[in-house]
């Protein structure tokens, strides 16, 4: 299976995407921002990081970048697009998934490790995945999710919730909301769950000597899924 | 002509800087303080001499780039 990580001038987790999806299988090729062609790929990941340095807003400025247009397309077409934490926030500015993400409640950046539940496995991220509660790691400034009510109620009634920030046993309630998001939302799909935005990197946690498998699991049920 | 714009959060959305300013403010003596809201203020100055042709570039490019709709409005201020 075919990966491609975009590099943005900015991103700083597009290597370790690289190596979490090579050590699970997928051939992944990095891209640059300003080509204007995407490699052929089963999955394209827009990266974590800090993106044309988080001017304007964070995410704006990348999702304005050459490349953007092919991934666009690869979505419209129906492709497997991931975007993790800043490529959260460039999906959303790009239109690909609804809603924004705002300065953390607290205007703290966090970095630690939260629980996320897995809503809705009917997608090909999720499907077939045995367990709904993930230790992932987060590390971010702007990771408050907020839409308007409208989108609100469309994201419910199609179920495009991907994840909710939880505790240990998958509560998913307001004390274990890290950053103030919009009913603890930690990532979000577009309406036909090609399009998968997160604040938290699974590609951290793929090694049990430094962190936790839970990324592991991840990565490997998607490749079975893709295969 | 010069064109400046501003953008400001919209109203339900929070916002949690200018809270902190007001606080700060609040923590100064500025006592009679009842909501503070950040917001953003643009000068752009592009090669066209028709007033009306120039504010619609802007307008243009504050619904593409420079506001996010879903939390933002923007304001033309001034032209000249």
């Amino acid at each position: 299976m075919k990966s491609a990580v975009i590099t943005f001038p900015g991103s700083n987790c597009d290597r370790d995407m690289h190596v979490a999806l090579n050590k699970f299988g997928f051939k992944n090729k990095m891209v640059w921002h300003n080509d204007n062609e995407l490699p052929k790929s089963d999955l394209v990941v827009l990266p974590g990081g800090f993106s044309y340095g988080d001017y304007l807003r964070c995410g704006s400025m990348a999702s304005k970048s050459k490349i953007m247009q092919s991934v666009i397309n690869f979505a419209k077409s129906g492709g497997l697009v991931m975007g993790i934490c800043n490529g959260f926030q460039i999906l959303v500015e790009s239109g690909l998934v609804p809603g924004v993400l705002l300065r953390n409640r607290y205007l703290e950046f966090i970095c630690k490790n939260v629980f996320v539940k897995i809503d809705n496995k009917d997608n090909p991220y999720f499907k077939n995945l045995d367990k709904e509660v993930f230790e992932l790691h987060i590390a971010h400034n702007e990771g408050n999710y907020f839409c308007t009510n409208d989108q609100l109620k469309e994201i419910q009634d199609n179920n495009q919730v991907a994840i909710y920030y939880c505790n240990d046993n998958g509560k998913t309630e307001e004390k274990f909301n890290p950053n103030g998001s919009l009913n603890n939302i930690a990532g979000i799909f577009n309406k036909k769950k090609n399009v998968l935005g997160m604040m938290p990197h699974p590609e951290r946690m793929i090694d049990e000597s430094l962190s936790g498998e839970d990324g592991s699991i991840f990565f490997k049920n998607l490749l079975n899924n893709i295969k | 002509m010069k064109v400046s714009a501003i953008i400001t959060l919209k109203k339900d959305v929070l916002d949690p800087q200018g809270k902190v300013i007001q606080q700060t403010l609040d923590g100064m003596g500025f006592k009679d303080v009842n909501e503070v809201r950040q917001g953003k203020y643009f000068e752009i100055d592009v090669k066209e001499n028709d007033p009306k042709k120039a504010q619609k570039i802007v307008e243009d490019m504050c619904n593409k780039l420079l506001a996010n709709l879903v939390i933002e409005n923007y304001k033309i201020i001034e032209i000249q």
